[in-house]
């Protein structure tokens, strides 16, 4: 007796809840991990797996077993010189015997439990516990745009949303309704004068003919006034508003592009960038990014030109905010989108062109955004921008936030803290 | 070439699935291969992984363990590390068999071979089998396990279910009867009567931790009794019914560790065994099919080619050799019985008087029903088998400076190889012999194991680990002794002592 089935319709997934149970166990190790593969691959390939590893003797699961030592016999095959008596020297690193170990799975072998996982995994595990700060709040006080969604058929509505189909449907259903009865007599009626008709004249009941005639007459008016289509049938397509939380957001990349910058500098500014675009893309469907450079003057710039191109000159901060109140005003409305801004500097600005940014900020910048992080990438020491910054960062600690980057490898711990979850 | 050939080309259909398993079956029952009905399930190689993971079982309760392994043996296949295994067969009635959509025509035939006709036969067959599992109600008490797993979860959270599954898991090993034959039961009994045993237990338990202090007749002899009266070596059990402060699902769940160890137990017994009667059984059924002209010659070659990669062992000394291969011992032992009973040699008729020239398949079949691995090497290791292998004795005692070659395969060596091997086998040499000696009733209530020493071998460095489970389940301390001729070596505790190092 046999059965065949055929399983592979099945689900495929049967592990699934077991290997997330693993990865939940292991969450400690594998943020380990993901941290350390995030300050030594290039940051632009982030958007893909990793291979984790974690000491074996972390996740082994104890079991009681023969350690080393005692006496022990094992039986192998394959002698090729060996007579009874023969003896041979220990090798180093304990009681192996003939290059084998028995308990391989314990102490010795490799060290590490390698395994890979996804890229989502990795993102989820590189993004934990960080949030996009006042998230929330923008959401529910904004409930400025609205989506229109089917929201099923009504009998009453303007006719520009008629929904013919399902009007067409109940004016047949009314006909139906209405005209069935009297049709089927009429079908009745007929056949009876159809019959009395096919009898020869003289059996011909006239009167009855007559009668029949009539009613027939009668009966065919009477479908023929039921009316096509009625105001009852009409239908209509309803349509309603739905609030529409806000899910767009732009990325505001500025960065010094004066003399003062290098290009170590301007790239640990561009991994910065990176890490973030990953992250808003994370929490948002959409999100533009807007890259705007400047020296003395500001200019929005394509990526390539951003990162790449060299200029010299001084420094005056304050020009690429107020590019950047433009672009906001001509482009990205408050209402619909959320603003996220992430300025990187080496803190050269020209003296009197700080308290002019603290203003710009103040007044026009921060009131719209979500977030506005300044990084400064310096060894050196602050300068007035700083100072100023310092300033705005007491009064608006929600919205500012600001932190000194030194080497690339304070890229992500920089990060973590800009975006750290705070207790609710 | 009377008979025309079942199938040509590699491609496997539905249709030649059931007419191969027909003519496979045919020739099984001529060779009175008594199996339970069959069920092959096709399922891809992601499927396979799957089934990996879970150890074999079609349904299992969710643990990270599992997971652990689905995610390195994924990881390891994904790579191109390992190959997946052909087949998995699962000791069930009906007994069912995975074969994967990958493999081609030959390869589903050598599965059905080897799995419906071979495994099969010997999970019917096996005395261990028959005594220890239950193979028709397997499937439900595990779809149970599962259900009630998941509902603890549910009532008191993943994590501590979680925690008490490592604790169990740790102590598997000990949760297995040795002699005691359990009597079966369905599930549904087993559900009906899971209810009635929570209170029970409850009950039984805090009688025995009573602290009313009863009526002393005979104090004496009361103070100095030990409980347990005798040593008790399955942990699990003596856990289930005696912990003192376990609640009653945290028992039941103990139960379940413990009945899926004890069903696997037998298995653990008979690798080499089953193995070897499986492959023997898909050789010796491919071949016949062979013989009648059934197969094609690029069929057989074909098979011939995994056959040898499945039974082959590498030297001792080859970057290859990960201990003997149990389908290589298995097999050549299965077909050394067949020679010995057809064209048995003067040393045969020596070594085994009694099956030299008898009729082999009977004398297979019985080797079969009635050994398992260390008895049946120790029956039927021929020296004929130990030359061919090669077989040699290393002897490997800390006291001294160097490793001893002890027997190796010549005359002298024959009685002591097969001994060895033998003893290699017996699980109850290779796994530290640990009892449960006293539990301090009347005192703190702490619990004391023995390790009784074999060979002067101590415990290996998890047994603290190990231990810590052990005192979770127990919650209160828990000694663990090395003793060796009743002199005490080594003392583990949980927790530490601080007299002790």
């Amino acid at each position: 007796m046999t059965y065949i089935v055929d399983r592979r319709v099945n689900g495929k997934n049967k592990s699934a809840v077991n290997r997330q149970r693993f990865l939940q166990r292991y969450k400690k190790h594998i943020k380990k991990a993901v941290s350390e593969s995030i300050s030594q691959r290039s940051i632009t390939d982030i958007e893909k797996g990793e291979n984790i590893s974690i000491p074996k003797k972390d996740i082994s699961e104890p079991v009681i077993h023969h350690g080393q030592g005692g006496r022990r016999s094992i039986v192998h095959p394959g002698n090729k010189e060996f007579v009874r008596g023969d003896r041979i020297p220990r090798q180093s690193g304990g009681g192996g015997s003939g290059g084998e170990g028995e308990a391989s799975n314990t102490g010795e072998g490799e060290d590490a439990f390698v395994f890979q996982i996804t890229q989502d995994e990795f993102l989820e595990f590189l993004f934990d516990d960080l949030e996009l700060p006042n998230l929330v709040k923008r959401q529910l006080a904004g409930a400025e745009s609205f989506k229109q969604v089917h929201g099923g058929i009504i009998t009453e509505g303007s006719p520009s949303r008629i929904n013919i189909g399902r009007s067409m449907r109940s004016a047949t259903a009314r006909r139906m309704a209405l005209g069935s009865a009297s049709k089927k007599r009429l079908r009745q009626l007929e056949n009876e004068l159809k019959e009395m008709l096919a009898k020869e004249f003289v059996s011909q009941d006239q009167t009855r003919i007559k009668e029949l005639r009539l009613e027939i007459d009668k009966l065919q008016r009477k479908i023929k006034r039921i009316p096509f289509i009625d105001t009852f049938d009409l239908r209509y397509n309803l349509k309603i508003k739905q609030p529409q939380p806000v899910a767009k957001a732009v990325m505001f990349c500025i960065m010094d592009v004066s003399g003062s910058m290098t290009q170590i500098t301007k790239d640990i500014a561009k991994r910065f960038f990176i890490l973030l675009y990953m992250f808003l893309k994370r929490n948002y469907k959409k999100i533009d990014v807007v890259f705007i450079r400047h020296h003395t003057v500001a200019k929005e710039v394509e990526e390539e030109e951003f990162f790449y191109s060299r200029e010299t000159g001084g420094t005056i901060v304050s020009s690429a905010l107020k590019l950047m109140n433009e672009i906001i005003a001509e482009r990205y409305s408050p209402e619909e989108w959320n603003i996220y801004t992430a300025q990187a500097s080496d803190g050269d600005n020209w003296n009197d062109d700080s308290p002019v940014c603290s203003k710009m900020l103040t007044e026009n910048i921060l009131p719209v955004s979500q977030y506005y992080a300044y990084l400064e990438i310096t060894p050196r020491q602050h300068q007035a921008l700083w100072h100023e910054y310092t300033k705005v960062q007491s009064a608006h600690p929600e919205e500012f936030a600001m932190q000194q980057l030194v080497s690339a490898a304070d890229i992500f711990p920089v990060f973590r803290e800009l975006f750290q979850r705070t207790p609710a | 070439m009377s008979k025309k050939l079942i199938s040509e080309g590699s491609e496997w259909t539905f249709d030649l699935l059931n007419e191969y398993d027909h003519e496979i079956g045919k020739i099984a029952e001529e060779y009175q291969l008594d199996t339970y009905p069959n069920q092959i399930e096709v399922i891809s190689s992601e499927q396979m992984l799957d089934a990996y993971s879970s150890v074999g079982m079609p349904v299992g309760y969710h643990h990270w363990s599992y997971g652990k392994k689905f995610v390195s043996n994924a990881d390891s296949y994904q790579q191109g590390r390992s190959a997946l295994a052909y087949e998995i067969v699962i000791n069930s009635d009906p007994c069912i068999a995975y074969l994967m959509e990958e493999n081609n025509m030959t390869m589903q035939a050598l599965v059905i071979a080897h799995a419906c006709y071979g495994h099969n036969s010997f999970f019917k067959g096996n005395y261990l089998f028959k005594t220890w599992t239950d193979a028709s109600s397997i499937i439900d008490y595990l779809v149970f396990a599962k259900n009630y797993v998941s509902k603890c979860e549910e009532r008191h959270g993943v994590e501590a279910v979680e925690s008490l599954l490592d604790s169990c898991h740790a102590l598997m090993n000990y949760g297995v009867d040795r002699y005691k034959r359990p009597s079966p039961i369905s599930a549904e009994e087993e559900r009906r009567r899971q209810h009635e045993r929570e209170e029970y237990m409850q009950s039984q338990v805090n009688e025995l931790w009573k602290t009313i202090p009863e009526k002393i007749d005979k104090d004496e002899e009361v103070q100095h009794a030990n409980f347990p009266s005798e040593p008790q070596e399955n942990l699990l059990y003596f856990i289930e019914k005696n912990a003192p402060l376990l609640e009653p699902w945290q028992r039941e769940i103990v139960r379940i560790v413990r009945k899926i160890a004890q069903y696997f137990y037998p298995q653990r017994q008979t690798q080499v065994m089953n193995e070897g009667w499986a492959t023997f059984w898909h050789y010796t059924l491919l071949n016949t099919l062979y013989d009648r002209g059934q197969v094609s010659d690029g069929f057989i070659i074909e098979f011939l080619k995994s056959h040898t990669s499945v039974v082959y062992q590498p030297d001792f000394d080859s970057q290859y050799f990960s201990g003997i291969n149990p389908y290589a011992l298995g097999f050549n032992m299965m077909t050394d019985i067949r020679r010995i009973c057809e064209n048995p040699t003067d040393e045969d008729r020596h070594w085994f008087p009694d099956i030299a020239g008898s009729d082999w398949l009977k004398t297979l079949h019985f080797a079969m029903q009635n050994f398992k691995d260390e008895s049946f090497v120790q029956q039927f290791l021929s020296p004929k088998l130990i030359r061919d292998f090669k077989f040699f004795q290393v002897v490997d005692d800390a006291k001294d400076r160097e490793i001893v070659i002890g027997n190796i395969h010549d005359e002298m060596g024959y009685l002591g190889i097969r001994e060895a091997l033998a003893q290699q086998y017996n699980l109850s040499m290779n796994e530290p012999n640990i009892q449960v000696f006293n539990v301090d009733v009347n005192g703190d209530r702490s619990l004391t194991l023995h390790h009784i020493q074999h060979d002067d071998r101590p415990l290996g460095d998890s047994t603290q680990e190990v231990l810590r489970h052990l005192h979770c389940l127990w919650q209160f301390d828990v000694h663990m002794e090395t003793r060796n001729n009743g002199k005490l070596v080594k003392r583990y505790s949980c927790p530490l002592e601080s007299t002790e190092d």
